[in-house]
């Protein structure tokens, strides 16, 4: 038996969980650096994965396979194929810099009585790995029941991180802030507690529908996937429509798509940055993921029946989220409006059912990430700095903290994907999928690329330039430890809008399995191109098909 | 001589010779759960009346914790000589059965009601009275509250250890309860657990009105549900005959081998068959605290002494579904199409009224009372699958729930202030900062409530949710999702409570508790994490007891 790598990935970050809420009262410098360790662990494992991982081999890598409760059907499987690698080397790229980032967020207020008993500072970073390890094995686990748990369990530290460590930015009395956080945090989990019972309802009807035509009961996604291939397994239309409905639902509440977002915004706003960071960029990231998993490899036929539908919603995701992110006054709303019109993107690409479109979405998934961590964090900086929220409070920073909002500047570009940086080759990618076959719906979708440009340029604009506010006139510019972390963020995001080709080929032929899962074929092109580059990515094993564009002259 | 005989048999039979008594065939054996805690509780009877007041806690404890450690070591015994499966039977002369689901339940109501002994001795909590260390049951319960008797009695210092053989019996009638084999057996066994029950829940030591009122409560309804049972057993008697499972199932099925021109006359009777299986049902669904049979349930949970109610909550809801299960898989499956739209209707009422209600609680005990409702629902969904994966789902998530449910009572006794344990839950506030072991033991105990996976409530939930879904319940289940939503809202707000609100001057304080209490509430953890991590084997286990003698 092999050394169980993925395992190990979850296993690290959950044992450094543990240790970190172990450490002493007193040592809370300790903690950090615990967690700190241990998330480097993490990464390191998450390397050693990526690069064990073959992008041209088998459709699932690095499995593991164990009986777990057999009564249920449930095996503990483990496996992952290009997207989940692409993923999970993000999750654990983050969380050194979430750590990093959230530093002090949770130490003592000055003055505040010692208490032998409370450890917030041990609970923040263990709630942080704990998170990380729930996200890592919901990437990794192919069965659903198992993915099911993990992307429920996620839901109580997350719960602990918001509701327990909120935004200190003064401005408003302290009594305040609680009930702002314990409403958010109350919101985010009945939010996501309601989406995933629903899809409980879902998992036992699936089981039904296995046990009813398998003879035992599964929740092995290759198993059904190869059940349904081979005809072994035929769920009624009707069936299959309120199943997959089942399991959308709770991913998009998670990703979150309109009108199911609601819960984000005051959760970003509420919690401090890193978390923030943590839910919009990690955690959000199984929703769309499980989609591309879970939705359409399980129910590809009532994927396509959705499909207008979901695509729909995805268009206001992104024009609504767009338009709120302009009319915001808080500087965290914002970029959680921001990520919403993001995600509908990401979703629109998933459901455009072309290889671009999903391509495109699995790279703006990992891009978004770096991006918005980088703008998140940065602005978590400049708001501890000031001590409010609100955008009016600030004015002419870039001549008082020029590095500080130069890096801001780029987290901001980055969000509105100016060429050059990663998220413009994704969202680029996903217009493109969507153009190809739905063009309305990309033409519609282009209009949210140009009201991203506004709510960063505002945003900036507001706060960066103009005279220098009295409040901000002693600010501090960024710290060596900031530094660190929002320098390898923007380092990652040039090089991958540079050069993306190594993300893409790993991610590619996952994205074409999808597609033959779902069996859609990509349209014919109406203008043949005859050097696509690697937009074009085409499977080795039928090269000279009609599928891709690449294909030369009709 | 042989003439005469012939001559007179043209009009006459010979009287068949009269029966002999019968020699009651006992099967000492198998019956030895029961046996032992009965006879525990009649030495903790004779320990009352000949050892001295100063020597009676001890022995009591010990004779207590003995005899349930040795009743549960008998059922594992019979379990591992297959009388659990191949080897199941009817045993006592028809009147109780001994098979998978008896011995299951049996080893969960012992164990149960062993942690909850240690609950009972627990005498660290209450503060010191005159230099007594002193549990939470009343001094002297004969005595007026607040009268002068009580007073004399608190200063000399005395306490109910009446409490031990009070359990022992309700113990040995709960074991016989879902292994009666015929009517009255079951009603007998239902006396015989409901009356300690009602004298425990008058015993508390503080809020002692509160205490009464709850136990004459609880002894009006539940001789109101008596009643009805007896009623109905009476005319399910009348329908078929026999108060003997098997032989009112042959008649339902209509399958009796001689049919006596009475039994003809009644057999077609369908009026007296469902009245009186309705009737039956009403007993035990008033026992297993369904809606709209629970109007008990919040009152006496609140009045009665803390580790009764966990003892309560946990031990009956096992027997009474244990009983619930086998009336109607053994007795009354030939009427499933009458039944199930009725247990249907109980199910969803019963999920969504208990989890709604719960939502607008202030005491944390009322509060869990309306959770244990909600899940009497979940478990009805179980029953309502009618097949054998139904009744393993319902043993499993019994065992499951009932140590959650000892644990969190257990834990909400540890949280007091002057007046004793504070329940209202605003004094729970901030509890996380004050104590976070506690709280957060209290929250797994909530998260396992609400079916938070990883823990038994969702091993269990998933349980009985994938039987009802097979048994052709897929609404139900859908029901039950929805009710699992709003149920959530009400634990998470305990949690919220306890981590985010600012703690409360006057608050209540943690008691340190002796490792009585400790130890209970650490088997309730270990049981919730390790039936919520790694279930298969208890899963298993349940499968396998998961078949009815007949």
């Amino acid at each position: 038996m092999s050394f169980p790598l993925l395992t190990a990935t979850a296993v690290v970050p959950a044992l450094g969980a543990v240790v970190t809420a172990a450490v002493p009262a007193a040592q809370r410098a300790a903690a950090k650096w615990v967690a700190l360790g241990f998330s480097l662990l993490t990464l390191a494992l998450a390397a050693v994965v990526l690069v064990r991982f073959d992008p041209g081999g088998a459709r699932f890598q690095l499995t593991e396979s164990h009986a777990w409760i057999k009564d249920f059907g449930v095996r503990y499987e483990l496996g992952v194929d290009g997207i989940a690698v692409a993923l999970i080397a993000l999750t654990a790229v983050l969380i050194p810099f979430i750590i990093l980032a959230g530093w002090h967020d949770a130490d003592p207020l000055e003055g505040a009585r010692p208490n032998s008993r409370w450890r917030p500072t041990q609970g923040f970073f263990a709630l942080i790995l704990m998170v990380e390890a729930m996200v890592v094995i919901s990437f990794e686990a192919t069965d659903v029941f198992l993915f099911y748990i993990f992307f429920e369990a996620m839901l109580i530290p997350m719960y602990f991180l918001i509701g327990g460590f909120g935004d200190r930015a003064g401005g408003r009395s302290e009594e305040e802030t609680a009930t702002q956080r314990s409403y958010a945090a109350v919101k985010f989990l009945l939010y996501n507690l309601a989406g995933g019972l629903i899809m409980l309802a879902a998992v036992v009807g699936l089981y039904a529908v296995t046990a009813d035509q398998l003879g035992t009961g599964t929740f092995s996604l290759q198993e059904i996937v190869q059940a349904r291939a081979g005809g072994h397994l035929d769920m009624a239309s009707s069936t299959e429509r309120l199943l997959f409905l089942g399991f959308f639902f709770a991913f998009a509440v998670k990703a979150p798509l309109w009108p199911l977002h609601t819960w984000l915004p005051n959760a970003m706003g509420e919690s401090t940055a890193p978390v923030a960071v943590l839910i919009t960029a990690v955690v959000d990231k199984v929703g769309t993921f499980a989609m591309l998993r879970f939705c359409l490899q399980l129910f590809p036929e009532a994927s396509k029946w959705a499909t207008p539908a979901i695509m729909i919603l995805a268009l206001i995701s992104i024009i609504y989220g767009a338009l709120l992110a302009i009319g915001q006054r808080d500087i965290k709303r914002l970029i959680a409006y921001a990520s919403i019109s993001h995600f509908g993107f990401i979703i629109l690409g998933i459901f455009a059912m072309t290889t671009q479109g999903q391509g495109g979405a699995t790279l703006y998934m990992v891009n978004h990430g770096i991006s918005t961590a980088a703008l998140m964090l940065v602005a978590g900086f400049l708001i501890t700095r000031r001590g409010s929220r609100l955008i009016a409070d600030y004015g002419g920073v870039q001549k008082v903290a020029p590095v500080l909002a130069g890096t801001f500047l780029i987290g901001g570009l980055a969000t509105l994907s100016l060429p050059g940086l990663a998220p413009f080759i994704s969202e680029f990618l996903v217009l493109v999928g969507t153009f190809s076959r739905y063009p309305a719906f990309g033409v519609i979708a282009t209009v949210g690329i140009v009201l991203a440009a506004l709510y960063v340029l505002i945003l900036y604009q507001r706060t960066m330039t103009g005279p220098v506010k009295a409040e901000v006139r002693s600010m501090p510019d960024l710290r060596v430890r900031e530094l660190v972390v929002v320098a390898p963020l923007i380092a990652l995001l040039i090089f991958l809008g540079v050069y993306p080709k190594p993300l893409a080929d790993i991610v590619n032929p996952a994205v074409d399995h999808t597609m033959s899962v779902v069996d859609k074929k990509d349209p014919k092109p109406d203008h043949p191109v005859t050097d696509a580059g690697w937009f074009s990515y085409s499977p080795k094993s039928d090269g000279a098909s009609h599928d891709g564009p690449s294909g030369g002259a009709k | 001589m042989t003439h005469a005989a012939t001559v007179h048999s043209l009009w006459t039979t010979a009287a068949a010779a009269p029966d002999k008594i019968p020699s009651p065939d006992i099967e000492y054996g198998q019956l030895s759960p029961t046996l032992i805690v009965l006879g525990a509780a009649i030495v903790g009877v004779l320990i009352e009346a000949f050892l001295p007041r100063r020597q009676r806690y001890v022995a009591q404890l010990f004779v207590s914790v003995v005899a349930l450690a040795a009743a549960f070591a008998a059922v594992i015994g019979l379990a591992a000589g297959d009388y659990g499966t191949s080897k199941a039977r009817v045993a006592a002369m028809g009147a109780i059965a001994v098979d998978g689901p008896a011995l299951f339940l049996q080893g969960t109501i012992l164990l149960v009601a062993l942690v909850a002994v240690f609950t009972f001795a627990e005498r660290r909590l209450d503060p010191v009275v005159h230099g007594n260390r002193v549990d939470s049951f009343a001094a002297q319960a004969a005595a007026v509250p607040g009268g002068d008797a009580e007073k004399a009695a608190v200063k000399a210092g005395f306490t109910t250890t009446e409490v031990f053989p009070l359990v022992l019996f309700a113990v040995g009638g709960m074991l016989v309860f879902p292994s009666a084999n015929d009517l009255l057996t079951l009603f007998v066994a239902l006396e015989v657990f409901s009356l300690p029950l009602y004298i425990l829940c008058a015993l508390a030591r503080r809020h002692r009105a509160l205490s009464q009122e709850a136990a004459v409560k609880y002894f009006l309804l539940g001789a109101f549900s008596s009643a009805f049972l007896l009623f109905g057993i009476a005319l399910l008697y009348g329908y078929a005959g026999t108060v003997a499972y098997s032989g009112i199932a042959d008649v339902v099925d209509g399958q009796v081998r001689n049919v006596t021109p009475a039994l003809a006359g009644t057999m077609g009777n369908d009026a007296l068959l469902l009245i009186g299986g309705a009737m039956v049902l009403m007993g035990l669904l008033f026992k297993i605290g369904a809606v709209p049979f629970h109007m008990w349930t919040p009152d006496v949970y609140q009045g009665a002494p803390t580790p009764v109610t966990g003892f309560m909550a946990a031990a009956t809801k096992v027997a009474a579904f244990g009983a619930l299960l086998r009336l109607l898989y053994v007795v009354l499956p030939g009427l499933r199409w009458d039944w199930r739209p009725v247990m249907w209707g109980v199910a969803i009422v019963t999920m969504l009224g208990g989890a709604i209600v719960a939502v607008t609680q202030t005491d944390v005990k009322r509060l869990l009372a309306y959770s244990s409702i909600a899940h009497a629902g979940f478990i009805l969904a179980g029953v309502i699958a009618t097949t054998p994966e139904g009744i393993s789902s319902v043993l499993f998530y019994l065992a499951a729930y009932s140590f959650v449910t000892l644990g969190a009572f257990a834990v909400v006794t540890l949280v007091r202030d002057a007046g004793g344990e504070a329940t209202h839950l605003s004094k729970w506030a901030g509890l996380g900062r004050r104590s976070p072991l506690v709280a957060a033991v209290f929250a797994v105990f909530l998260l396992a409530f609400a079916g938070i996976p990883l823990t038994s409530g969702f091993a269990g939930k998933f349980a009985v949710f994938k039987a009802a879904a097979d048994g052709g319940a897929g609404a139900l289940v859908v029901i039950g999702v929805i009710s699992s939503a709003v149920a959530a809202f009400f634990y998470i707000r305990v949690i919220v409570l306890m981590f985010f609100s600012e703690p409360r001057t006057d608050g209540p304080s943690v008691a340190v508790p002796s490792p009585l209490t400790s130890s209970a509430i650490a088997i309730g953890v270990a049981v919730t994490l390790v039936l919520g991590v790694a279930p298969q084997y208890f899963l298993d286990l349940a499968s396998q007891a998961g078949v009815f003698v007949r």
